[in-house]
């Protein structure tokens, strides 16, 4: 089990209904955690679109989750 | 060389060039009032800042190693903001103009790719949307 620190913005944030959480999971990926949240939650959000974010620096899903790491996923970006 | 996330009104100051400088071009992206055919009343820009300054500073990194330049500024807002408002601004400096039209470019372009900021845009119908998210839902 690792316990991680997730933070949500923009529309993940309205989908889940708060900015912040820290959760104790059995996920051992990023992906894995992705699809967990998902089926929680009822995210109406693809896989294929979302970046992962570990530690505030972009990392690959399938990154391995370690104990108290800041997790945020990424929906698509809209700056500019 | 600097990227910048700001909640405060875009001031562009362009000072302190190099003697060498030859030529800048700047980009002001601005706040419209029409997108994909609605009206838009509003704006608000939401920053990942951690990430967003990680990834910002690296554009302007990578515009230095890959362009002749001898400045390159980018000032992103955040928050609420009002059509006309100026929500980005690049500048790039070089001795000649097409590095510096070149890297002014890239900037703007690697920002709308991979620096995490959303819009929100509010419409005049009253409805609100989370700019390119209608992407991300299963089946479009």
């Amino acid at each position: 089990m690792t316990t991680l620190h997730i933070t949500y913005f923009a529309a993940l944030r309205d989908a889940t209904g708060h900015a912040e959480e820290t959760l104790t999971t059995e996920a051992v990926t990023a992906k894995a955690l992705f699809h967990d949240l998902t089926a929680k939650y009822h995210w109406p959000f693809s896989e294929a679109n979302i970046l992962v974010a570990i530690n505030d620096r972009y990392r690959p899903a399938d990154s391995v989750l370690k104990e108290g790491d800041r997790v945020v996923f990424i929906p698509p970006v809209a700056g500019g | 060389m600097s990227f910048q996330l700001t909640n405060q009104p875009i001031n562009p100051l362009i000072e302190s060039l190099h003697p060498h400088t030859g030529g800048i071009v700047t980009f002001e992206g601005l706040v419209r009032a029409i997108n994909d055919d609605r009206e838009v009343s509003s704006l608000e820009y939401e920053a990942y800042p951690e990430l967003a300054l990680h990834e910002g500073h690296a554009i302007i990194s990578e515009v230095r190693e890959q362009f002749d330049i001898l400045e390159a500024r980018a000032i992103h807002r955040a928050g609420h903001l009002a059509i006309g408002d100026l929500a980005v601004w690049i500048m790039s400096a070089a001795i000649h103009r097409k590095e510096a039209f070149e890297a002014t470019e890239y900037i703007i372009n690697a920002i709308k790719a991979r620096v995490p900021i959303w819009k929100k845009e509010y419409y005049s119908d009253g409805e609100a949307n989370w700019v390119r998210c209608d992407r991300c839902i299963h089946g479009l």
